[in-house]
């Protein structure tokens, strides 16, 4: 075997493990660079870890996380850190110091996935994971397919000692550590990739649009925690009020996206996940009405007019253009959607038993300034300049976009950080 | 390698609560192999007993009883040796609790009536890691006779050229080829370009100046224009690209498959095998065969595929209302080079034209846009309809008809910008006809949103039409590999070089040739941009991976490769045929040549093989059928009601995980079920399903992904292939007098862990439903 070792000098940090800091990680390790990957979260995979599917194949996420998990654990050169936050980048392109954050994860490296700790802990929490839809034990497992495959304890076992003393006693194999504490480490890269992703945008600041108000008013996000096999409810699509199977639901696109007063851009994948989230109650409720309320049906390409095309095949979907101006309670859970027409100004009202609102997606660093010499817009999206070169951002950290999207600029990416590292 | 054995069976997260270990250690025993316990092989202690082992005792072939191999990779991963990991854990004890499998009483013991089906579980998958280990060897990676690391890049347009700036910029020497006498492609023919970058507002100069500049002026370019490829032999690495000036026609132009209406005689039969051939050797008379390696030909290690797209012509009755021959009826990309000219003017009388209607969506009936198109299309009318403002600002006027605006992203921002313009027009509705009207045109249209017919006097009508990739009509590539000069299956996609794949976006079934730009989607300049970026990645990539003699994805870092043993080859073509990658050519007797650079390691020339000549060092037919044989079948000798024993061969990338899953939150099914992990369902031999009953097992199963035209198989086409192979098993089975039903497969994604258990139930129900094997005892 012939080590081509004369182009692996210096090594390229990648900050988020998302499906973007995934892809730019393992595609530059896999040319033969050393790659660490910084994820804040306690397991990799971010925010598509989440959904139920893609869109347009209606495939799972898990099956290309796990195809990426297999990656690094082919590759040594990847180096992975969780629970971990960048608090300051010094030098310059080719030389970067780069402080890293360890927060504790008060399970050690003995941890098995036995599960022990879970069974023995009585401390619940929301689970963030979920959208707060479920409560779990504060020691637990962060989602079945998890990379690290290891335990997390909440910091609020440890806060009742009671329980972390049942906790640290249920683990036979003494991987229980409350003494751990936060640790720093200093990095030295070439490079730095800021895949820091999004979030989603927060519905309570919609205020015509009911969220937090009326239970039966959900989220996209929420919609695929949902549908997903492991989430809340075990892949049912129950309205929360009453755990009743909704008989119509109407989607809101552009909750909060397209909108000055809240995220003045195009989301770019709530109309096709909303198409997407159709399918997911129509393939449950035979006879469930869909109606989607939109301003403009943003399916571009042939692929996505494809699935749209098809969506618009199925008769108890129905399609109405017009900006959703107010939600009423219409009794018994229900809810009373009222769009109107942007230009005469007439309304309809349509009562359905659950709304989704499409929310969209707001970059990370839109509330979280990122710890570095970067610009970035005034909606908090990072702007690249290759001309300065050395630090980078991809995916949605730089634009919205849809995963294959994201792929492909991650890819590309890890070209821009090797050629950092090739130049010098 | 000469092998010393070790067994370690883990007696952690509930195995050694579990099960009898020492009954356990016995069956190692049996074998020969050393035994030693530890309550947690994985934690500081446990891993120093295995590594004191390998350094005092040699052990350097480990069988690791404890969890799956999906945990703890990396600390059961030991210099120079071979580990194999018997998952009892998460497959046994973990998906079979004592509360619904009990163990024995003491009295129940060797009672002849009675059996431990979760010990015997564990005993079989020992057995099975034993006899695998046995039959395995480590890789060496295989090397390619010439290494080259020289990037061809197929395409001068603004991809190409970004491509191949991004290529040299890392350090590679590249070849540009354009067919046409200049670089540039369309962006050259463009009057102004979309936005690069933030703030996404306004329309810039075109960069295809500066690109073709630094493309030229780059030491590590070299740039061919008149130039296309001829063929393109070899593999990754190690291409041989014979190139020639368009039209020309040389020996070396690769043989073309024969057209479908030439592969049947004049009623309309199929001609046979020996008349095709006549056919295909006349059809390409004066072309070499692809085995014929051009002696001129220049070498190459992986290529870019960006020749790009040309613009669609509108054509036919559904677009008849749209006077698409009117002759100031144009497409977006003629008004392109008409606004590139000068002042806006239209073609039937050079008049200036201040009024333009732009009509996106052509359908009366349906709200799509025209063919090919997709966010770009949108932000040209949008783009175009700017230019009428620039060229006429006191009275121009610009009216674009859609139904939806499908600048999505950042993109909107441009399309806010262009709404601030009191000049433009926008308004979402269906146009139902396009008539002249004294010298000019009329539109007529519906406004959606104010339910009333509109009119609109035109001096010219702009079409957005879409873009045709180059692959639509013509292979480009002309690859001098048996399965054809073209990519394969992408009519799937339109004739786009696309991935099938949302993750990996530059997988395709060709190894080492990367598509990027309008080839693989309608795209902006700025996704085409980012995209060559990917795919120089991905090349890049590719070259490093061949030449360290690994595979590229989805098996990256993968040493082995198939080896034939050719003298019992029948050159029956099947690994020709099935290979979803293309990785083997065969001669004119039908000997496969292999190219393992272009393989990706599924492993389904093994499956297809009649022979079983086709095997990997670390996985053949002889590793997985040994741990096929391996399996007690107990039977009315042993017990008075023998329990039944199914094999399941699953597919090691999404079922094996589900069932990793279904153990980890303790769903239980039949204890009497055998599981064999193997790399792709198309690598499934149907000998391992023949040896399975004529051992007197009583069913096997498949668990594979979805297939079909959105098919989830990593490898293309293994999990189909295994239907195919297991549909044709029939009359295997009735010569064993077997009933069909005794073989089945189901499709299973990594999320169905929770149907684990009904589908594996169900099926052993079945099984038990038709009685015993007869053939069990023998």
């Amino acid at each position: 075997m012939t080590e081509n070792t004369a182009l692996a000098s210096g090594s390229i940090m990648v900050v988020g493990g998302g499906i973007s800091g995934l892809t730019t990680a393992l595609e530059a390790a896999e040319v033969g660079y050393e790659v660490f990957l910084v994820e804040k979260n306690p397991y990799l995979g971010g925010r598509v870890a989440q959904l139920n599917q893609y869109f347009p194949k209606l495939c799972p996420p898990t099956c290309g996380l796990e195809i990426n998990f297999r990656r690094i654990k082919d590759n040594p050169r990847v180096k992975v850190l969780t629970l971990a936050d960048v608090e300051k980048v010094d030098g310059g392109p080719g030389a970067y110091t780069v402080t890293v954050r360890l927060n504790p994860r008060y399970v050690n490296e003995n941890c098995t996935c036995c599960g022990d700790c879970t069974e023995a802990c009585q401390t619940e929490i929301e689970s963030f994971f979920d959208f707060g839809m479920k409560k779990i034990k504060g020691a637990h497992l962060p989602y079945e397919l998890a990379y690290p495959a290891r335990f997390i304890i909440h910091s609020s076992v440890k806060d009742s000692p009671e329980d972390a003393q049942r906790v640290k006693q249920a683990c036979k194999y003494d991987a229980v550590d409350f003494e751990m504490e936060a640790k720093t480490l200093e990095l030295q890269v070439g490079a730095v990739v800021w895949a820091t992703g999004w979030e989603p945008y927060d519905a309570k600041k919609i205020d015509n649009l009911g969220f937090g108000t009326y239970p039966n008013i959900i989220t996209n996000m929420m919609m695929e925690r949902m549908a997903a096999p492991n989430g809340p409810t075990k892949g049912q699509i129950l309205r929360p009020s009453d755990n009743k199977g909704p008989d119509s639901v109407a989607f809101v696109q552009c909750a909060g996206s397209r909108d000055e007063n809240h995220l003045p851009y195009c989301s770019y994948i709530c109309c096709m996940a909303s198409l997407k989230q159709a399918t997911y109650v129509r393939e449950r409720y035979p006879d469930a009405k869909i109606y989607i309320f939109y301003i403009d049906m943003r399916a571009p390409g042939l692929r996505y007019e494809k699935f749209y095309k098809k969506i618009k095949e199925d008769e108890n979907i129905f399609f109405i253009k017009g900006k959703v101006a107010e939600v009423s309670d219409a009794g018994s859970g229900n809810i009373t959607v009222t769009a109107e027409n942007a230009v005469t100004g007439e309304k309809v009202h349509q009562t359905v038993e659950m709304v989704v609102l499409a929310t969209g997606m707001q970059p990370t660093a839109a509330d979280a300034k990122l710890p570095a010499d970067l610009k970035v817009t005034e909606d908090g999206f990072v702007i690249n300049d290759f001309d300065q070169g050395g630090m980078f951002a991809v995916g949605c950290a730089n634009k919205p976009l849809d995963v294959v999207s994201s792929n492909q600029n991650a890819t590309g990416m890890a070209l821009k950080a090797i050629q950092t590292l090739a130049s010098k | 390698m000469d092998k010393k054995y070790g067994v370690y069976i883990c007696t952690g997260c509930g195995i050694g609560d579990s099960l009898d270990i020492d009954a356990l250690g016995d069956v190692a025993k049996e074998e020969g192999f050393p035994v030693q316990n530890h309550p947690m092989f994985c934690g500081k202690e446990g891993v120093e007993l295995l590594k004191s082992d390998i350094e005092t005792n040699g052990i350097n072939t480990l069988v690791i009883a404890a969890c799956s191999r999906r945990v703890n990779f990396d600390i059961f991963r030991f210099e120079g040796c071979q580990v194999d990991r018997v998952n009892i854990r998460e497959q046994v004890v973990w998906s079979h609790p004592r509360s619904e499998f009990p163990r024995l009483e003491e009295d129940q013991k060797d009672d002849g009536i009675h059996f431990d089906r979760v010990q015997m579980l564990a005993d079989d998958y020992l057995k099975m890691g034993m006899a695998r280990v046995k039959k395995i060897e480590p890789p060496e990676a295989y090397q390619v006779e010439s290494f080259n690391r020289k990037i061809l890049v197929i395409g001068g347009g603004i991809t190409g050229l970004s491509a191949a700036l991004d290529a040299a910029n890392t350090g590679y020497e590249v070849t540009v080829v354009e067919k046409t006498a200049e670089l540039g492609g369309h962006a050259k023919t463009w009057r102004k370009q979309l936005p690069l970058g933030t703030p996404y507002e306004e329309l810039s100069a075109p960069v295809i100046d500066d690109k073709i500049k630094a493309v030229q002026d780059h030491p590590k370019i070299t740039v061919k224009t008149e130039t296309v490829v001829a063929r393109m032999a070899g593999e990754p690495g190690n291409f041989t690209v014979t190139l020639k000036k368009p039209g020309e026609k040389i020996e070396f132009d690769v043989p073309y498959p024969l057209p479908e209406e030439m592969t049947v005689d004049e009623n309309g039969k199929e001609l046979n095998a020996e008349q095709l051939h006549e056919k295909f050797m006349e059809y390409n008379k004066g072309k070499v065969d692809i085995l014929t390696v051009d002696p001129n030909g220049e070498p190459f290690g992986a290529v870019i595929l960006a020749a790009g797209w040309s613009p669609a012509k509108p054509k036919g009755d559904q677009y008849a209302h749209l006077g698409i021959d009117l002759p100031d009826v144009v497409t977006n990309a003629e008004f392109e080079k008409i606004a590139k000219q000068g002042s806006i003017k239209r073609p039937s009388d050079g008049k200036q034209a201040r009024s333009v209607v732009f009509i996106q969506s052509p359908d009366k009936e349906d709200d799509n846009d025209f063919e090919y198109t997709g966010a770009v299309t949108s932000l040209v009318a949008l783009k175009q309809a700017k230019y009428v403002r620039e060229d006429f600002p006191a009275d121009g006027k610009a009216f674009i008809f859609y139904q939806h605006m499908r600048t999505v992203g950042l993109a909107e921002n441009f399309y806010k910008s262009i709404q601030q313009d009191e000049g433009i027009f926008m308004t979402k509705g269906t146009v139902t006809e396009v008539s002249p009207n004294g010298d000019g045109l009329i539109v007529k249209a519906q406004d959606t949103l104010l339910g009333r017919d509109v009119q609109v006097n035109a001096d010219l009508v702009v079409l957005a039409a879409g873009m045709e990739p180059a692959t639509k009509d013509d292979p480009v590539v002309n690859m001098a590999y048996r399965q054809g000069p073209a990519f394969r299956d992408i009519e799937l996609f339109e004739d786009y070089v696309d991935s099938n794949y949302i993750c990996f976006p530059y997988e395709t079934q060709r190894t080492g040739i990367y598509a990027a730009g309008g080839i693989r989607r309608s795209m902006t300049t700025e996704e085409s941009i980012e995209d060559a970026a990917g795919a120089a990645l991905k090349a890049i990539q590719c070259l490093e991976s061949v030449n360290r003699g690994v595979s590229v994805h989805p098996r990256s870092g993968d040493m082995t490769f198939p080896d034939f043993f050719m003298q019992r080859c029948t050159q029956c073509k099947r690994c020709t045929q099935e290979c979803p990658f293309g990785a083997i050519d065969d001669d004119e007797k039908g000997t496969p040549k292999p190219n393992a650079a272009r393989c990706r390691r599924c492993g389904t020339c093994m499956g297809c093989c009649p022979e079983r000549i086709i095997n990997f060092s670390d996985y053949s037919i002889d590793s997985i059928g040994s741990m096929v044989k391996a399996i007690g079948v107990p039977s009315e000798d042993d017990y008075e009601e023998p329990p039944y024993r199914i094999l399941g061969l699953v597919c090691e990338n999404d079922a094996y995980p589900a069932i990793d899953i279904a153990g980890l939150n303790r769903l239980s099914y039949s204890a009497d079920v055998r599981f064999i992990p193997i790399r792709c369902l198309g690598s499934m031999n149907v000998i391992w399903i023949k040896d399975a009953l004529s051992q007197g097992m009583d069913g096997v199963f498949l668990l594979g992904c979805k297939h079909g035209d959105d098919y989830q198989c990593h490898f293309i086409k293994g999990s189909e292939l295994a239907e195919i192979r297991v549909k044709k098993i029939g009359d295997a089975l009735a010569s064993l007098a077997l009933e069909n039903e005794r073989v089945a497969q189901f499709e299973l994604a990594i999320d169905d862990y929770d149907k684990i258990p009904q589908i594996v139930n169900e099926f052993v129900d079945s099984i038990e439903a038709l009685g015993p094997n007869p053939f069990k005892g023998f």
